[in-house]
Formats: C-alpha cells, sequence, structure tokens
C-alpha cells in the first residue's frame, strides 16, 4: 500500500513558490479573514469548536487542547494569561522553528484567536534562544500585524485589546517544559513547579491562571475556527484529529518534514514511500517516534495493538499508524513529532551516549533524581564508549533510570530516563557484547 | 496564640494504618510526626516555603474511591473499611496537606525504594568526608544514609568537582562539594533575613551554591543558613573545626541581646562554651537568632572580666567586701542603680535591698535600632522583669540626671551600681569622685575602675534565673557552665547585701526568692522557678499596657498600640 497524500493545513502555503514571510503576502492568501470572523462570535463558542475538535497538543504531551482551555480558572478576578511555547528544543523536532520562519502571521493569526476565545489581554511567546532569527522574524511580523489593527490596542475597531511579547529564553531545554518556562519568563531560574500546587491553569505566569500551548496547536486552532470543530474532527482518526507535521531525520534517503492526516499513515510508509527508504546498503534498525524523550522501536519488534473494535491486531514496526493512542499502545509515543530513524551503522550505546549527554547537560539541577541520575548515565556510558565498559552496566543503567523515572518535579525526569531504559531492554545483548570488547577493568581510575 | 481550630476545620487522615484528627491543611510530614512516623527529608522545613526539590519525603498516596453515581465512599467488604484509591507513583510528603480520607503510607517497598534511590544519588557526588566534616554528628545526610540507604555504592565515576572553604561572608564558610542543592539557606535568605544574596550558578548536578555577583552573605542572621543546612556545605567560621558535637552539652538559655528573649542553647564541654545556638519556641524567635547574639558568650572567659571582689583597688575576700559594702550601705544616704539585664530573680533582690534602704532604684536605658525580626529597640532583656517585680513602676531613663543632681546636691553618698557603667549613663568622673560606688558586675569598667567595693558577678551562662521579654513572656535560663572561683553567685551577693541592711535574713536561693515574688507580684501569682516551662509562659501584661516601650513591631510581635486602642 503506497502512502497517502499528504494532507497540508499548517503548511498549506509553507514552501510555495513566491510565498513570502511578510503579512501582505499572507493576507493575499486569505490572511486574517478567519480572525475577522472569530471576533465576531461569542468567545465561549470558539472555545466549544475546539473542544470539538479534539485537537491534542502537539508540544509533546498530546493533551487535548479544549480540555486545558477548560480548566482555566476564570473566576479568580485575575488576568488570564497565554504563552506561546516557541522553546522547541526537543532533539529531533524542527516544525515550529519553520512555520516561524515561513509564516509567522498563521501563528499570530492563531494566537489572537485563542486570545480572544479566552478573554486574555496579554500574550507571550517564549522562543527559544537558539532561534535569533526566529525571534526577529516573529518582532516584524507583530509589529505588522500591529499596524494593520491585528495586535495591539482596539483590535479591528472593536474595543478589545491584546497585545504579544516576544521573550527569548537563554538556551535551556527546561523551558520547554510549561512551568519552567513560567518561571524563565518571570525572570527566574527555569526550575520547574511543584503541581500541586501550581497547575499553570490556576496558579500559573505571575501566580495568575495562564494556558501554555505549543506554536503547532496554536496554528491548528486557527484551522478549527476556520473549518469548524466537527468538521475538522473528521480529519485524522478518531481521538487523533487533524494533521501531524512529522520532522524525519536520522538515515534515511529524504529526511524533512511531511504533514499528513493523524493515523492514516503508517511507519513504513513514512519511512520508506516518503522519505525514500533506508541509506543505499543500510537496513533499518531502530526508530524513535517522537521526539529523543520517547522510547525508541527496535524494527524487529512486534507489538499486539488493541483496536477500537476490542480485536487485537499484531503488528510490527512498519505497520504502527502514526497516532498518539497506538504509539502509545505499542509503549513509545507520538510526543513532538519528531522522527529519528537509525540504521544498522549505528552503535546502540555510543547513541545512548550522545542523548544522556544531552540530557545531563540540561537538567535543570532543582530536584535530586534527574539532577544526578542524568550525569551518572552520562558518565556510565561515556566510560563504556571509552573502553571500560563492564558487562553488568547495562543492568546498572536500567536501574539508574528506573530511579529517576516517576520521582521528579517534572516530566524530565521520564524525558531521561525513557531513552535509557527502552536502549537497554531492546538493545540489551549489544551492551552485554561491548563489555566483552572493553578494555579490563582493573585498568580504570578509580577516585 | 491562635484560636482552637473549629471543628469544621478538622479531618481525619490515615497514617500507616492509624486514624489521626487534625486541622485541614497540616502538612503530611508534621502529621505523621504527631504519630512518631518520621518522613525523612531534607529540603523541607516548617519555616520555609516548600519546593519539593531533594525528593526524600516521597510517600504513597490514596484517597477514598468514591461510587460514581452516589458520590459516596465505596466500603471494602472484606475489611468494613472504606476502599482507596492509591496512586500508582509516589508523591511527595511535604506538599501534600491534609484532607478528608487522605490515606498515607510510609513503609511500603515503593517508599523504601524511593528513599534508596534518593540516598544513593545524594551519595555519588558527595565527598564522603564525614571524618572530617564538623556537620558529622548532626548531619542529617550522615543519618538519613544510615537508616534509609543501601550500605554499599556501585558509583564507579569520578565525582564532581566544586569550589571548597568559600567564604560567603563574615561568618560563613561554604563547601560546595558537600552541598546536596536543597536551597534552605537560599529560602531563608530571601523569606526570613530579606536579604536575597544566595542563587545557584550552573545547571544539573554542577550546580553550584553562590552569592550573587559583588553581595556577600553577611546580615545578620547569615548563622541560620548553618543551623538549617542538612549537611556540612555551611560551616560556621567560628565554630568550624573546635569541637565535635557529640561531645558538648546542650543547656537552654535566653539571648540577653535584647527584650526579644531568643531562646537559645548552650554548647559546652568541661566547662567551656564552644557555641549558641537557636532553640526553637514557635511563639517567640521560630528556629532564628542573630549573629551578633551567637559571640556573645565570649563575654565568658574576656580579658576585662571581673574575678575577684575588691576594696578600694585591692583585692578582698568575698566576705570582707560585702563587709565594707554594708558598712557603706549603713551609713545611709544611698542610691541604687538596678539593671535591666538582671534577672527577675536579682532583679526582686535588688527591690527588696532598695525598700529596706527605704530608697527608690533607677535604671538605665539602652536603646538601639530594631530590625524588625529578632532584634529589639531595647537592648535591655529584661525591663518588663523590673516592672512586674515592682522594682521600677516607669521606664529606666536613658541618662541618670536626677541622680547626677542629688550627687550634686550631697544628698547621695554611696551608689550601689549593678551591671551598670555609671560613666555611661551620664554621671562624670568627679560627681563619681564624691560618692563611694559598691560595683557589682561582671566587667571592668570606668566605674568600676573607681568603685569602692567591687563584687563580681556571673554572666548569664554561669548562672539561672528568667526573664520576661517584650511580649511579657516569663521565660527561664538555666547554668551551662560553671562561673569563675571567686565569683559568688549574683543572688548570693545581692541577698547577702539586703539581709545586712534589712531586720530579717532575704532569701538567696530560687525557691526561696519564688515563694516571696509570687505572694508579692501579682502576676506572677502561682509561679515558681521551677514551674516555668521550657518555652516560657506569657504572663499578663495588662497593667502596664500604658507606657510607651520602645519596641517596634518584629516577628511574633506587635507592640500594644498596635494591638490594641491606646488605654485610657
Amino acid at each position: 500500500m503506497s502512502a497517502p497524500s499528504q494532507r497540508r493545513l499548517i503548511f498549506a502555503h509553507i514552501d510555495e513558490p513566491g510565498y513570502t514571510n511578510d503579512i501582505a503576502c499572507y493576507r493575499k492568501h486569505g490572511g486574517y479573514e478567519v480572525m475577522k470572523r472569530a471576533f465576531a462570535r461569542p468567545p465561549a463558542d470558539l472555545i466549544d469548536e475546539v473542544k470539538k475538535s479534539g485537537v491534542r497538543g502537539r508540544g509533546g504531551a498530546g493533551f487535548p487542547c479544549g480540555v486545558k482551555w477548560t480548566l482555566v480558572d476564570r473566576k479568580s478576578g485575575k488576568p488570564i494569561y497565554l504563552v506561546v511555547n516557541a522553546d522547541e528544543s526537543e532533539p529531533g523536532t524542527f516544525k515550529d522553528r519553520y512555520i516561524i520562519h515561513q509564516d509567522p502571521h498563521q501563528l499570530i493569526e492563531g494566537v489572537m484567536i485563542s486570545c480572544w476565545a479566552n478573554n486574555v489581554k496579554q500574550a507571550y511567546i517564549y522562543i527559544r534562544g537558539e532561534f535569533p532569527h526566529g525571534a526577529r522574524i516573529l518582532e516584524r511580523a507583530i509589529q505588522e500585524a500591529r499596524d494593520h489593527k491585528f495586535v495591539g490596542k482596539n483590535i479591528l475597531g472593536t474595543d478589545y485589546s491584546c497585545d504579544i511579547f516576544v521573550h527569548r529564553g537563554a538556551g535551556a531545554y527546561i523551558c520547554g517544559e510549561e512551568t519552567g518556562l513560567i518561571e524563565s519568563l518571570e525572570g527566574k531560574r527555569a526550575y520547574p513547579r511543584i503541581k500541586p500546587p501550581y497547575f499553570p491553569a490556576v496558579l500559573g505566569l505571575y501566580q495568575c491562571p495562564t494556558i501554555v500551548n505549543n506554536v503547532e496547536t496554536l496554528c491548528h486552532v486557527k484551522h478549527i475556527v476556520d473549518m469548524g470543530g466537527d468538521n475538522y474532527a473528521k480529519i485524522g482518526t478518531p481521538n487523533n484529529t487533524g494533521t501531524r507535521i512529522f520532522c524525519v531525520s536520522g538515515h534515511v534517503q529524504r529526511p524533512g518534514y511531511y504533514e499528513y492526516e493523524t493515523g492514516k499513515i503508517t511507519m513504513g510508509q513514512l519511512l520508506n514511500d516518503v522519505c525514500g527508504g533506508p541509506l543505499p546498503g543500510r537496513t533499518f534498525k531502530a526508530v524513535i517516534p517522537g521526539g529523543s524523550s520517547a522510547k525508541i522501536l527496535r524494527f524487529d519488534e512486534r507489538f499486539k495493538i488493541k483496536q477500537k473494535d476490542g480485536s487485537v491486531v499484531e503488528m510490527g514496526v512498519l505497520d504502527l499508524p502514526l497516532d498518539f493512542d497506538t504509539l502509545a499502545a505499542a509503549g513509545t509515543m507520538g510526543g513532538s513529532g519528531g522522527v529519528i530513524v537509525m540504521d544498522d551503522t549505528v552503535n546502540m550505546v555510543e547513541a545512548l551516549g550522545n542523548l544522556n549527554s544531552f540530557y545531563a547537560h540540561e537538567s535543570c539541577g532543582q530536584c535530586t533524581p534527574c539532577r544526578e541520575g542524568s550525569l551518572w548515565m552520562k558518565k556510565i556510558t561515556a566510560r563504556m564508549v571509552d573502553g571500560h565498559a563492564r558487562p553488568n552496566d547495562g543492568e546498572l543503567l536500567k536501574n539508574v533510570a528506573d530511579q529517576i523515572a516517576g520521582r521528579t518535579i517534572c516530566a524530565m525526569g521520564e524525558a531521561c530516563s525513557w531513552p535509557t531504559q527502552s536502549f537497554v531492554a531492546k538493545f540489551g545483548d549489544e551492551f552485554k557484547t561491548y563489555a566483552k570488547s572493553a578494555k579490563p577493568t582493573d585498568s580504570l581510575e578509580l577516585v | 496564640m491562635s484560636s482552637a481550630p473549629k471543628p469544621a476545620d478538622l479531618v481525619t487522615v490515615n497514617i500507616d494504618g492509624q486514624d489521626l484528627v487534625v486541622p485541614k491543611g497540616t502538612n503530611v510530614i508534621e502529621a505523621a510526626k504527631q504519630l512518631g512516623i518520621e518522613i525523612p527529608h531534607y529540603c523541607y522545613h516548617p519555616k520555609l516555603t516548600v519546593v519539593g526539590n531533594c525528593r526524600m519525603c516521597l510517600i504513597e498516596m490514596g484517597l477514598p474511591a468514591l461510587d460514581p453515581t452516589t458520590r459516596q465512599p465505596l466500603i471494602d467488604a472484606a475489611t468494613g473499611k472504606a476502599k482507596v484509591n492509591w496512586m500508582p507513583r509516589a508523591q511527595i510528603g511535604c506538599a501534600t496537606n491534609a484532607m478528608a480520607g487522605l490515606h498515607i503510607r510510609t513503609n511500603t517497598p515503593l517508599v523504601k525504594e524511593c528513599r534508596e534511590g534518593v540516598t544513593e544519588f545524594l551519595l555519588i557526588n558527595h565527598p564522603l568526608d564525614c571524618p572530617i566534616c564538623d556537620q558529622a554528628g548532626e548531619c542529617k545526610l550522615q543519618e538519613h544514609s544510615t537508616e534509609h540507604g543501601r550500605g554499599y555504592s556501585r558509583f564507579v565515576e569520578n565525582k564532581n568537582v566544586k569550589p571548597k572553604r568559600t567564604q560567603l561572608g563574615p561568618r560563613v564558610t561554604l563547601d560546595d562539594e558537600r552541598c546536596i542543592l536543597c536551597s534552605r539557606c537560599i529560602r531563608f535568605s530571601k523569606e526570613i533575613a530579606k536579604d536575597d544574596v544566595l542563587g545557584f550558578i550552573d545547571r544539573g548536578s554542577y550546580s553550584t551554591l553562590t552569592c550573587y555577583p559583588g553581595k556577600k552573605l553577611e546580615n545578620n542572621y547569615s548563622l541560620c543558613t548553618v543551623d538549617i543546612c542538612p549537611v556540612g556545605a555551611l560551616t560556621s567560621t567560628d565554630f568550624r573545626f573546635k569541637m565535635r558535637v557529640w561531645f558538648l552539652k546542650q543547656t537552654p538559655s535566653i539571648d540577653t541581646e535584647s527584650s526579644t528573649g531568643t531562646n537559645i542553647e548552650v554548647w559546652s564541654r568541661e566547662g567551656a562554651i564552644y557555641r549558641l545556638t537557636p532553640r526553637t519556641n514557635n511563639d517567640v524567635n521560630d528556629s532564628w537568632m542573630t549573629d551578633s547574639a551567637r559571640v556573645l558568650y565570649k563575654q565568658v572567659r574576656a580579658e576585662d572580666r571581673l574575678l575577684e571582689a575588691t576594696i578600694g583597688g585591692v583585692t578582698a575576700t568575698h566576705d570582707s567586701a560585702i563587709k565594707a559594702a554594708a558598712e557603706l550601705l549603713a551609713a545611709g544616704s544611698v542610691a541604687v542603680v538596678g539593671s535591666g539585664r538582671s534577672s527577675v530573680e536579682e532583679q526582686f533582690l535588688t527591690r527588696q535591698l532598695a525598700s529596706a534602704l527605704k530608697v527608690s532604684t533607677s535604671l538605665v536605658s539602652r536603646v538601639g535600632e530594631g530590625d524588625g525580626i529578632l532584634l529589639s529597640a531595647d537592648r535591655n532583656p529584661n525591663v518588663r522583669g523590673a516592672l512586674v517585680t515592682g522594682l521600677i513602676n516607669a521606664l529606666p531613663e536613658q541618662k541618670l540626671t536626677a541622680l547626677a543632681a542629688a550627687i550634686d546636691a550631697g544628698k547621695v553618698k554611696t551608689v550601689v551600681a549593678i551591671n551598670e557603667d555609671l560613666t555611661a549613663a551620664g554621671l562624670s568622673a568627679a560627681q563619681l569622685a564624691k560618692v563611694a560606688v559598691i560595683y557589682l558586675g561582671t566587667h571592668r569598667n570606668a566605674t568600676s575602675d573607681t568603685a569602692r567595693v567591687v563584687l563580681p558577678t556571673l554572666t548569664v551562662f554561669e548562672k539561672s534565673g528568667s526573664f520576661v521579654n517584650q511580649q511579657f513572656r516569663l521565660q527561664r535560663f538555666a547554668k551551662a557552665v560553671p562561673g569563675p572561683q571567686d565569683v559568688n553567685d549574683d543572688l548570693v551577693t545581692l541577698a547577702q547585701l539586703a539581709s545586712a541592711v534589712s531586720q530579717f535574713a532575704v532569701a538567696s536561693d530560687l525557691a526561696g526568692i519564688w515563694t516571696t515574688l509570687a505572694a508579692e507580684c501579682a502576676v506572677l501569682a502561682g509561679q515558681s522557678y521551677t514551674k516555668i516551662p521550657a518555652l516560657g509562659v506569657q504572663l499578663d501584661g495588662a497593667a502596664w499596657a500604658g507606657l510607651p516601650f520602645v519596641e517596634g513591631e518584629s516577628l511574633h510581635f506587635k507592640p500594644a498600640a498596635l494591638t490594641a486602642p491606646a488605654n485610657a
């Protein structure tokens, strides 16, 4: 079965020859018309549309956006803030950056519709420090939108005012965690907050109710309002509505970003038909389907996936439809849509060593298990790669990871331990044979 | 005192199978403590905000299962008890507050595993230098590792290297390698001392505690960070390497720096004091004390300590000095200068002396700037004691102008000065030369140098007694170390002087003094030294509410003018 064709919602015009990121081009393509229609409707209507659409957050956790909006405390009398999470730092993910670079007004339109729907008077775009160009583009685009009365005072001639500020991070993965992001936005170290009591929907930015949404999610809001929640829900599969952008990187012939209806394309179609299969003379070995924190899948794995009708279908990695629920049933996650492909040339110990270096470097250091565990795991894999592997290192790595997951303040505990847990569980044999080729352990320098 | 919670505010929680009734919102760690169950923790401190970063207090938590339709708790048919939905993940105890039906388990395999894991993580990069660490013996990491750790290490990598012996300020030394990054010191500085100078730099396991650039940890509460540091990272530059803590004896005492009456602990060995630390009293000083009060023990072995009685500057025995003093008193024209630094008992004996002499007593005020926390404006610890015992009826004077005038007029020939330097209190050298001074005090000063009779006395650490602080709270202190060989207890000296001018013998022991005190002073009725609780007892200060006390608002204290309409 060959791959279905792309269904481009977010990327509708991106990559079209002659499509530029200024407001004139955006308006020529129908830009801000949805917003004009939205502003003529009562806010509660729009929230209903988003709820009906069933759209799930595209940042990684896949939490239904409509539910997130419903949880916002609207009775506190405090202002409600909208924060756009543009701290796209998950290794393997590069969709938000592309949206911002190529089509910033689509994001701004989505943000303003969401602000109107939630009675937000101030929105922030928190963009990661490594995206200076993206920040400049957004600043310019917001100014253009202000000049056209789409942002700022008395939007579209109404008495509703709402401005957007762009806030640049200083380069930390943890700022992608929503409460860490809020702390950073407040000017503090990005230490994630404990939940309870600091749920952003109740006690978020400046202790006020706050909505934190991913860039892609807010772009989807524009399309949901455009076509109506019910129509949007017909795209994709039930509970996995809309389209998804897959960022394919690694050992395929044509890496890149591809937008498909969620769940309508399988891993095999994506990697073989769309991305051109493995590099010449190589075979696929493993794939991480949702950003580096997602658990790795081994290509010869078989899964028993329970279907909606209750039947159980056995399938391999290539048969997996790429939706949140199937990937969760396969023991991993759809995450941020970053698909990292590894072929038979990859040494799994070294690959894990690379990931562990990243997580040890990015642990904020607030709570004990992730702070100490991530660096310990890095030190173990670095030692293994350095030629001092020991036969039981795999077991030790897994045990250290088990001591982190589920015991930390934020999800970084899982993010840093899932790679180790899954690499060791699925490629334990490689960790064992690696030790056999290692230098004798008594040459190890113990301090 | 907060009023007792209404029954509606009480909830029943279940901890390890035991039901406990506590006010709603009670911290689970504190609730478990009431049952004698310890939930180990590092970052949690009852007086600081909760951050939940150490993860040592992970516990299992559950709530009653509810019937989906009736919303009534489901009952387990087998046990007859409410069914509990246990959360699959461990939760932190420090951020869990008591609510109706809350169930907690602290002794399950999951909880044990969590504690083992956190302990191992905290130890992998810790230097394990307990043999040379000052915290050894009072180290939470040491204690919890013994109780909750695995007992062996699986870590064969190199440990992180961090700065050693950093001087964070004039009194605090930091060893970053020992730091477990609990952030108690950071929160204390920000929240209690209101001096935001500490923070972490770098990330992950390389996070390092430091002062902000260009700043120092030098506020007057900096040593509290040493007290609350659960490990040996922050140490007192004064105390470090002086003594192993397990050799030290602890004696409860009261800080004499100001009228706050901070509860303290005196740590001594073989008659020598090594350090003073705060003693928790949630109605007075919480768990804090000032740095400036911690050095007061140094007065005990100060160079200028008065160690022997003198008559006319010549060494004399105590008895002959008492005799010489008695003769001066018998000659009449005496004035008594008492002290707001004397204990309640000493002030009462001073009053008995003055009334036998039929003279009134002056007190010298000692006023500084209050810091709004634990250093009050009144630097005399016991002015209210002088009011309660009837030694004075008005607040102390800044300068002894009336006494100076009386001396100039030739009406006073002898002055009994207790703990007060008369020159500092406004008397000129010429005026002092006109009178014979009987000086009772601990240290040399201009007055003791020219006094006719000097009777040395004990410091607060060498005697027992009580003070009444700014809140009219009666608090006792106990003798921590013996006084110098030839120095008699103040009470004995005062009682001897009072007896010499009275028709009857005046009691010099605490029990005897309190018998009279309780009988003569209405607000002390029913009290005695031994009956004063460890954390003191509130007296009724209403009779003095109209006096213009100098203290401003501070921790747990509001001046009467702020709490009640001014007394007519």
